[in-house]
């Protein structure tokens, strides 16, 4: 086993795989941008190294500045985090490259997963159902508005590189379709540097579930469960829970095949999601589901797997990137309770606005089945370079009536002031109807802030 | 009369979409923001001449002038 890690990473998730870390009695070894030198994350690791200024690409995006704070710090392993550079192939074979141990999926599964076009290709290749849609990445708007009469409309326009609801939009017909291809091309080209293109055809409605898979140092990849991701806004997620409210165990079964499978045909090592849109109008003759994306890193969302199964799945990424077997026993995982997460954002609770600023009170909510993973505290200040996730607030209860409850407690004992959050929205999420009923899709925020006839 | 538009939140300017003098209508979008990995168009809430008080690449604090239409 190593025994340092560098976290290449901000906020909540640097946080939170420092815990880990240290918990493993392994030095923790957190880099930093400028406006961050005040965050929990810089204080709690064993050291700290500055990488520069404030925007990504002079930071935390910054390839040889992290190789070269973890040579002299004298780390032995990267843990990536989310975003930034975890699915980076490039970065994670220059981590290889310089002698360190990459904590995660290797490379090539890095670029077989990246591209969303040769992943749909890949996964269906092996058995995984696909939605219909273009095998080959189209050129300009007219081979768009040729191959979508082949598709079929309502259409999912994306970037073939892209991620986090950036880069997507629906197209209802050719009009809509030449608009959100535009749209698309831009941010593939602006964020990711790569503006190839797919055509997908749109679910309408559907719920958004995905699996947690681990590909363990032996080769086998199991599954912990799944996630219902069907809160949105902007195609961007804001609560989880797990287990999701409409699975039937048939079905459940038959996902966890299916993500088992997309895992295993790149060989995949380490916490991955595959992710799946499934149509609610199928339920009732056994659901039907797509493979949507395969995400090659640990997922936002991955503390309500933990809360769930009681399985670190920091740990077991660390023991797998050491050759070494689980903490836990694939064979007898177990699945106590109900969890949600909710996503903490400095945003306005209304039309979801960015709201960066100071934050001049903060008081998380406590006690048994409440879990924060927070990026912040008292008097840092939240800046605008980065995305607006403030924390993560997690409940865990013996059921989802009683984890709602309990959200709901744990939402009203949150107290952020200084900037606008959209714990407000929560509270009004957890009182929605649609939403305490289970029976709910990726339509459901737009529902819940459409005027009122 | 004039209309001055305001940000709503620190961010960056990314984008200027008009040219200095420029006749806008309601609804058009002046300037392009971004915060927080998000872009957000800067509209205009009337008609008439437009002046940009802000450069590309510029931040912008909360309430900051952005732009005046005459």
């Amino acid at each position: 086993m190593f025994e340092s890690v560098l976290v290449a990473n901000r906020g909540e998730i640097a946080r939170r795989v420092i815990r880990t870390v240290q918990r493993m009695g392994l030095k923790a070894i957190a880099v930093y941008s400028e406006v961050d030198a005040d965050l929990p994350f810089v204080k709690e690791a064993d050291e700290a190294i500055l990488l520069g200024g404030a925007a990504p690409s002079e930071s935390y995006l910054d390839i040889a500045k992290v190789i070269e704070a973890a040579e002299q710090s004298g780390a032995e392993a990267i843990h990536p985090g989310y975003g930034f550079l975890s699915e980076n192939a490039t970065f994670a074979k220059a981590v290889g490259d310089a002698g360190l141990v990459w904590i995660g999926p290797s490379p090539e599964a890095i670029v077989a997963m990246g591209d969303k076009v040769a992943a749909r290709n890949l996964v269906g290749d092996a058995g995984v159902p696909i939605a219909p849609g273009t095998r080959e990445p189209v050129a300009d708007v007219e081979a768009a508005v040729i191959a979508a009469k082949e598709v079929g409309y309502p259409l999912m326009v994306k970037a073939a590189g892209g991620g986090g609801g950036i880069g997507m939009s629906i197209a209802h017909d050719e009009e809509q379709l030449r608009t959100a291809f535009a749209t698309a091309q831009n941010s593939a080209q602006r964020f990711f540097a790569n503006p190839s293109i797919l055509l997908e055809r749109y679910v309408e409605s559907a719920r958004h579930v995905e699996v947690q898979i681990l590909g363990l140092a032996d080769g086998r990849v199991v599954a912990l469960g799944e996630r219902d991701c069907s809160v949105q806004r902007r195609h961007q997620k804001v609560a989880e829970e797990t287990p999701c409210p409409v699975l039937t165990p048939d079905l459940r079964a038959r996902m966890i095949t299916a993500a088992v499978r997309a895992g295993e045909s790149v060989g995949y090592v380490g916490a991955g999601t595959v992710e799946f849109l499934l149509d609610p109008a199928s339920l009732a003759s056994g659901g039907e589901f797509y493979f949507l994306e395969m995400n090659a890193r640990l997922q936002v969302e991955h503390p309500i797997t933990e809360l769930v199964t009681g399985v670190d799945l920091v740990e077991q990424q660390l023991l797998a990137a050491a050759g070494e077997p689980p903490s836990f026993d694939p064979g007898a995982l177990t699945m106590t309770g109900h969890a949600i997460e909710l996503r903490v954002y400095a945003e306005d609770p209304k039309r979801f606005f960015p709201s960066p600023g100071p934050i001049t009170t903060w008081v998380e909510p406590a006690g048994p089945g409440i879990r924060v993973d927070a990026g912040y505290h008292e008097g840092n200040r939240v800046t605008q370079f980065y995305d607006p996730l403030l924390a993560k607030l997690c409940v865990h209860g013996a059921d989802r009536a009683a984890a709602l409850e309990r959200a709901r407690e744990a939402v009203a004992a949150f107290q952020i002031e200084g900037l606008k959050s959209n714990l407000p929205f929560f509270a009004e999420l957890l009182g929605d109807p649609e939403f305490v009923s289970g029976v709910y899709d990726t339509g459901l925020v737009t529902r819940m802030r459409a005027p009122k006839a | 009369m004039a209309d001055e538009v305001r940000a709503e939140m620190v961010a960056n300017v990314w984008k200027i979409v008009v040219t200095e003098g420029q006749q806008v209508e309601d609804g058009d979008t002046l300037v392009i923001l971004e915060s927080m990995k998000m872009e957000i168009p800067v509209i205009a809430e009337s008609s008439g001449s437009v002046s940009v008080k802000v450069a590309e690449g510029d931040v912008v604090q909360d309430g900051d002038l952005i732009a005046v239409i005459e």
